[in-house]
């Protein structure tokens, strides 16, 4: 048995105190908040501050935010928004998207983000990812993968221009050649499930998880805290979710305990 | 009662902007330093860091720091020293073999097991003791792949469970220094600051 299978048995088996992140996600778009956020109690639930703070207070253990901006100018919004988030958010910040250059992510950690994700420009230029660990520590360097089942590959292949192409180089070896040049962690989406609401491909994250060390953030189709004990199960460290909480089906901390009441090992 | 003043102090690259926001938040002076003087000054000192040890002591060389930061650790005034900041008191560590730490604490910084996954990024349970003046039980979060073994003398220690024992913080006096990262450890980690600074908590 390979040394990462007993990680996710040694996991599954329990005894390990560190919980499992459960990580709200917000994508911004000009500086705001996209997708249609149904929050109760909330003055504007496209104000990325305001929706952070409420996040935090239910217990959410990261927050990541993702710029989807369309043009540089919209981007030019990110820093000021993650600015005005880390003045008030008192729990850790991932960010990403549009992250081209090394300049981008010192931008970022600067203005508060506490680890930075990449993911095209990463697939262009690999050694973006040595330059940030170098530069930042691989706690700061998180690969973001978007990928897809490809029958003629018979396995998993990489996707990036947020989805308008894809490439012939399988999940599995991107996820190893990253970590192998200092990557501290993986968001792994799964572009099969992403809005489907019918789980995490459990399938592609037990092979990556049989081939990296660093920690692994699911991400794509989560819609119960069953999917995100099945995440567990198989290894994972961490899972992200958006239109769970978004939509207002859960808050953290019911999903939370319902996933503590599944086995799951969560903050409470 | 006055409200206390703290010097961050520049380690190197490391991104200070959450420190600086914590600070910020409970509404008491604060500036970042540089230079020797203000190490041995300050009211109170933190000590941050992220990136690796070897780097972060060669620049702390470079700057000749490492001599006031020792007599800081030795005169016991108030410091709080957080992460990589932590293991830099270290003798040495795992991570660059032939480096020299600050060594104000016995023992060397070892490599985590890779029984789960390294680095370590999450909230894990802190287990205070009864002696300590500012930590108690809760979780906290971590982002590290090096920590203390839990055998230190010297100083109490709190303790974190990752396939074995290591140290989650350890205080000596108006001294304390953590694995884990106050600043984002929420509503935990905030009150530990206040604790620290004396801003009237239990």
């Amino acid at each position: 048995m390979g040394r990462n299978s007993f990680k996710a048995l040694a996991r599954f088996g329990g005894g390990l105190m560190l919980t499992t992140r459960i990580i709200p996600c917000l994508d911004c778009r000009d500086g705001r908040v996209v997708k249609g956020v149904q929050f109760q109690n909330l003055r504007d639930a496209g104000n990325p501050v305001e929706l952070s703070k409420a996040y935090e207070k239910q217990g959410a253990d990261e927050l990541i935010i993702l710029d989807v901006s369309a043009t540089p100018e919209g981007r030019g919004h990110q820093v000021d928004t993650v600015k005005a988030v880390r003045k008030r958010l008192r729990i850790p910040l991932t960010c990403g998207g549009g992250v081209r250059r090394l300049e981008d992510a010192s931008r970022l950690l600067d203005a508060g983000a506490d680890k930075v994700s990449v993911n095209t420009a990463a697939v262009i230029n690999p050694l973006i990812i040595d330059e940030m660990a170098k530069q930042f520590g691989s706690q700061c360097t998180i690969l973001a993968i978007d990928a897809a089942w490809n029958n003629d590959l018979g396995s998993w292949e990489v996707i990036v221009r947020s989805g308008t192409e894809r490439l012939p180089k399988k999940a599995t070896d991107w996820a190893r050649e990253a970590q192998e040049r200092g990557c501290g962690e993986i968001l792994l989406t799964s572009w099969d499930r992403d809005g489907t609401r019918s789980g995490y491909d459990l399938k592609m994250l037990t092979a990556i998880r049989a081939v990296v060390g660093i920690p692994i953030i699911a991400s794509g189709g989560a819609n119960s805290p069953q999917h995100m004990k099945d995440a567990i199960d198989v290894g994972v460290d961490a899972v992200l979710a958006a239109s769970i909480f978004h939509d207002g089906d859960y808050t953290v901390d019911r999903l939370k305990k319902e996933l503590r009441e599944l086995g799951g090992e969560v903050r409470l | 009662m006055s409200v206390p003043f703290v010097s961050i102090l520049r380690t190197g690259l490391a991104n200070l902007a959450s420190v600086c926001a914590a600070f910020e938040r409970l509404n008491v002076g604060w500036k970042v330093i540089e230079v020797e003087e203000e190490i041995l000054d300050s009211d109170y000192l933190v000590l941050p860091g992220v990136g690796s040890f070897g780097a972060c002591m060669e620049g702390l060389e470079k700057r000749a720091l490492v001599s006031p930061l020792r007599e800081r650790f030795s005169v016991g005034k108030p410091l709080l020293s957080i992460c990589l900041g932590m293991q830099l008191a270290g003798q040495e560590s795992e991570e660059s073999p032939g480096s020299e730490g600050l060594g104000v604490v016995a023992g060397p910084v070892i490599r985590l097991p890779d029984t789960y996954s390294v680095p370590q990024i999450g909230w894990n349970k802190v287990i205070s003791s009864p002696n300590h003046r500012y930590i108690r039980d809760g979780y906290a979060y971590f982002a590290n792949s090096y920590a203390f073994g839990a055998t230190v003398v010297g100083w109490d220690v709190a303790t974190f469970d990752y396939g074995g024992e290591y140290v989650a913080a350890m205080e000596r006096g108006p001294q304390l220094i953590c694995q884990f990262h106050p600043e984002l450890s929420g509503e935990w980690g905030e009150t530990l600051l206040k604790r620290w600074l004396g801003l009237g908590v239990a």
